[in-house]
């Protein structure tokens, strides 16, 4: 059996009459990058604050490193966390804003540097913190929470404000992170992102967990579109025609054929195609995106 | 909690702050001092209230701590001010989750940053006061005041008395500051908070009706910082400052740690 860094039973929060979150009930397996998506005001914050110890649970429970979150001094020593963003004092330095964050958990100060390097500020590191950039406050939000060199590394929207070259740093440090061991609780909003690295994927809407499990168990839920594409445009209703007659679900996306079947109705679409007098300029299966999945899942339009 | 404050003098010993603080105590401690002093023949008075202060006074043990004395209630204001923006902010800046992030044990946070800034108020008092001690000496020849009685026993008791009275009467002022930070979580509204009740609203209750004014806070606080007078005595404020500030600390204590980090 796999071991968890995060369960979570039935785990509810609620504020007056509204639910922020309801029934949760999943887990994270240790070692794994397990992305945590949902759209805005779904819960995800509330979440990660309750596993933090910020917020206390309306009712259920949940764990984190093995400990109950009613004792979070016992696993947040193995924790780095970025919840909401960046959030550092103005008039001080980023240098000395890690700092004090490395003096308040009793880690050594040689790490700052380090960190500081690790993210690309070094040479800003002796700046005020009002006077960074989005992405520059987001890394030096990254650096904190790589502070205490953690076993569980969560972080809420890692990537917003980084330019490209960011985002694939960020992506780096996750991977990274992952190889030697830690498991990373990573929201964003940016589903392709976490597409390329979560194994793990939560899903939320209105308060509830509407998906826990494997990234693969999701996509391959989802049915696979057949893009066929005429060798002549004209081509294109008479194989519309022929395939919506067998039976197929079909839809013209800019002068292709998106054919809602199983993979292995490939084969049978170019014969039917052929038999017609037809030939096919290209043939492809395509599995839906995370994001596609994301919006059919929640009912949200793009 | 050492951690914490440890952690705490590092943003309270950033410039802006600290020297800001040292500038504006220095400049109040410099000026009240020196007013005294180059005032001492001002028809005006050179005192509160218009009171003037002749040679003769300040040359007994008590002229050593008077320029002191007038600057310590101003400490206090100084005092709350500081104590509840640096309590306040770590709410409305959202800075707080980090630091029940690294250290969960909310009481030990409350109880660092309440050292730490003790550690502050005494430095910004010990400077405040070496300040005025310093200009006193310096203007004291000008202004025809003998200092032989300066430098006896009694006046080194009488100053170290009055260091202590000032440095409890400040952090009575901090911890009202700091209590209501806590309990407004925004700075502004804090400090507005206190300095109008203590500087306006007590002072218009006081005007209104004479007998609220021993039961006031600020009144009390200020009290404290004097050594008691004769109308209100040094017991009675003790009695009435702890009241406030052990019955508002408690309420304070446990929003701050029952209530949920949302921002």
């Amino acid at each position: 059996m796999e071991k968890t860094a995060i369960s979570a039973s039935d785990l509810t929060k609620i504020y007056g009459e509204r639910a922020a979150l309801s029934h949760g009930n999943f887990v994270v397996p240790e070692g794994s990058i397990c992305g945590f998506v949902g759209p805005n005001g779904s819960g995800k914050t509330t979440t990660i604050r309750m596993l933090l110890g910020l917020i206390a649970p309306t009712s259920g429970t949940a764990t984190v490193l093995g400990e109950s979150i009613s004792h979070p001094e016992k696993y947040l020593p193995h924790v780095g966390a970025m919840i909401e963003g960046p959030a550092f004092y103005p008039a001080l330095s980023g240098r000395e804003n890690l700092k004090v964050l490395a003096e308040l958990g009793g880690f050594p100060l040689s790490r700052v540097d380090q960190l500081l390097e690790k993210v690309d500020l070094a040479d800003r590191g002796g700046s005020k913190f009002k006077t960074y950039s989005l992405g520059m406050k987001q890394r030096l939000g990254i650096a904190a929470a790589l502070l205490p060199n953690p076993k569980l590394l969560i972080l809420d929207e890692p990537t917003n404000g980084l330019d490209p070259s960011g985002i694939q740093e960020v992506r780096g440090i996750i991977k990274d992170l992952a190889d030697s061991g830690t498991t990373v609780f990573v929201s964003s909003h940016i589903l392709s992102e976490l597409e390329m690295i979560c194994e793990y994927l939560i899903m939320l809407r209105e308060g509830r967990v509407i998906f826990s499990g494997r990234t693969q168990e999701l996509l391959s839920g989802q049915k696979p579109i057949i893009v066929a594409k005429p060798e002549y445009d004209v081509d294109l209703t008479n194989l519309a025609k022929k395939l919506t007659d067998s039976g197929f679900n079909i839809s013209i996306v800019d002068g292709s054929l998106h054919i809602e079947a199983a993979q292995e109705a490939s084969a049978t679409i170019n014969r039917m195609a052929f038999e017609t007098g037809i030939t096919l300029a290209s043939i492809s299966v395509v599995l839906p995106t995370l994001e596609e999945t994301f919006f059919e899942m929640t009912g949200d339009s793009k | 909690m050492i951690r914490v404050v440890i952690a705490e003098l590092r943003k309270l010993r950033r410039p802006t702050l600290l020297l800001g603080t040292i500038a504006t105590v220095g400049g109040l401690s410099a000026l009240f001092t020196s007013i005294i002093f180059l005032m001492i023949d001002s028809e005006d008075g050179n005192s509160r209230r218009g009171e003037s202060i002749g040679p003769e006074e300040l040359s007994q043990a008590t002229g050593l701590v008077y320029g002191f004395r007038l600057v310590g209630a101003f400490l206090g204001i100084v005092a709350l001010c500081i104590f509840a923006s640096q309590t306040a902010q770590e709410y409305s800046l959202g800075t707080l989750r980090n630091l029940l992030v690294r250290q969960p044990s909310r009481m030990k946070i409350l109880a660092g940053k309440f050292i730490s800034m003790k550690i502050f108020a005494l430095v910004m008092v010990l400077f405040a006061g070496a300040l005025s001690i310093l200009i006193s000496f310096a203007l004291a020849g000008r202004a025809g005041v003998d200092t032989s009685a300066w430098t006896t026993s009694d006046a080194m008791e009488l100053l170290f008395k009055s260091t202590l009275n000032i440095f409890i009467a400040t952090l009575c002022f901090g911890t009202f500051g700091m209590i209501l930070g806590l309990l407004l979580r925004s700075p502004i509204s804090a400090i507005a908070v206190g300095v109008l009740w203590i500087l306006i609203l007590e002072n218009i209750l006081g005007a209104l009706i004479k007998s609220t004014g021993k039961w006031l806070p600020g009144f009390n606080f200020s009290n404290l910082g004097e050594g008691g007078n004769p109308s209100l005595s040094y017991r009675h404020s003790v009695a009435v400052s702890l009241a406030y500030l052990i019955i508002g600390g408690a309420i304070a204590a446990v929003f701050f740690k029952r209530r949920d980090v949302a921002n």
